[in-house]
């Protein structure tokens, strides 16, 4: 498990022992990778927080259509291993979670405890920073920045 | 009142106990529940299903019979589980003055209703 930000190790580390979860990745919502566990690959998260974040761009948009509040989760069941994605307020702004997981465990027990994360992550997000701006032509350089920590290459 | 209901108040009425659901004991959801204030339903069908998931593999691989009923005894209470068909489990929160040998005969005929 590798995170960008120190605070998010500890509760990504419960989250991860308790749900037995194969693959994590935690986002904003514009697809910046905050961490990850079980990727084995730099290529992998880029493109599965690419998709991560379309998916959560185009069901917020499907619930503002509806008329609904934000969907808290999506749910892919597969027979060999299923996918959650979902979204949550943080300090820092609009957060995704999307978690690969098999039959050892279930979707109640990984929503359990990916909630639980979540209040986790609120009680350890520091309060006194602020969240420097996203600019364009910094994307680049922040990208390769940020594989770099959560490969360690 | 649907057949499942009936199930969680007949389970429910039993001294002691303080609400009882039908989760899918695969993936760990809540059917339907009837519970009382303080009790988390949720984390309850997903801990107790996921419980009774491994207790029936454990069973099968050890070449026995699916377990039909597991008592969770703790210090302030106890999680009854009964498996019924179609991979649901009936679960019932108990306080520590629980009759729960009513319980476990309710919950068996019960479980045999789901499903």
């Amino acid at each position: 498990m590798r995170a960008l930000e120190p605070w998010v190790e500890g509760p990504l580390q419960t989250f991860l022992d308790e749900s037995s979860a194969r693959l994590t990745l935690l986002m904003t919502s514009s697809g910046q990778v905050v961490a990850q566990h079980g990727f084995n690959r730099s290529l992998d998260v880029m493109t599965a927080a690419a998709l991560g974040a379309g998916i959560g761009a185009s069901t917020e948009e499907l619930a503002r259509l509806m008329g609904s509040p934000k969907f808290e989760a999506l749910v892919h069941h597969g027979a060999r291993q299923s996918c959650m994605l979902a979204g949550f307020s943080t300090s820092r702004g609009r957060w995704l979670g999307l978690v690969v997981f098999g039959p050892e465990t279930s979707v109640g027990i990984v929503q359990l405890f990916f909630d639980q994360m979540v209040q986790q992550l609120a009680a350890a997000a520091p309060r006194d920073q602020a969240v420097a701006p996203k600019l364009p032509e910094n994307f680049e350089h922040e990208l390769d920045a940020s594989l770099k920590a959560l490969f360690g290459r | 009142m649907t057949e499942v209901q009936a199930v969680l108040e007949r389970v429910t009425r039993v001294a002691g106990v303080r609400g009882a659901l039908v989760a899918s004991a695969g993936d760990g959801l809540v059917v339907a529940e009837q519970l009382m204030d303080g009790v988390d339903g949720r984390a309850a069908a997903a801990l107790a299903g996921s419980l009774v998931s491994r207790l029936v593999r454990t069973a099968g691989a050890a070449g026995r019979r699916i377990p039909e009923f597991v008592q969770l005894r703790a210090e302030r209470g106890s999680i009854l589980a009964a498996p019924g068909g179609a991979d649901l489990v009936l679960v019932a929160v108990a306080g520590p003055d629980a009759n729960v040998g009513l319980a476990r005969l309710e919950m068996l005929d019960a479980a045999s209703r789901l499903g």
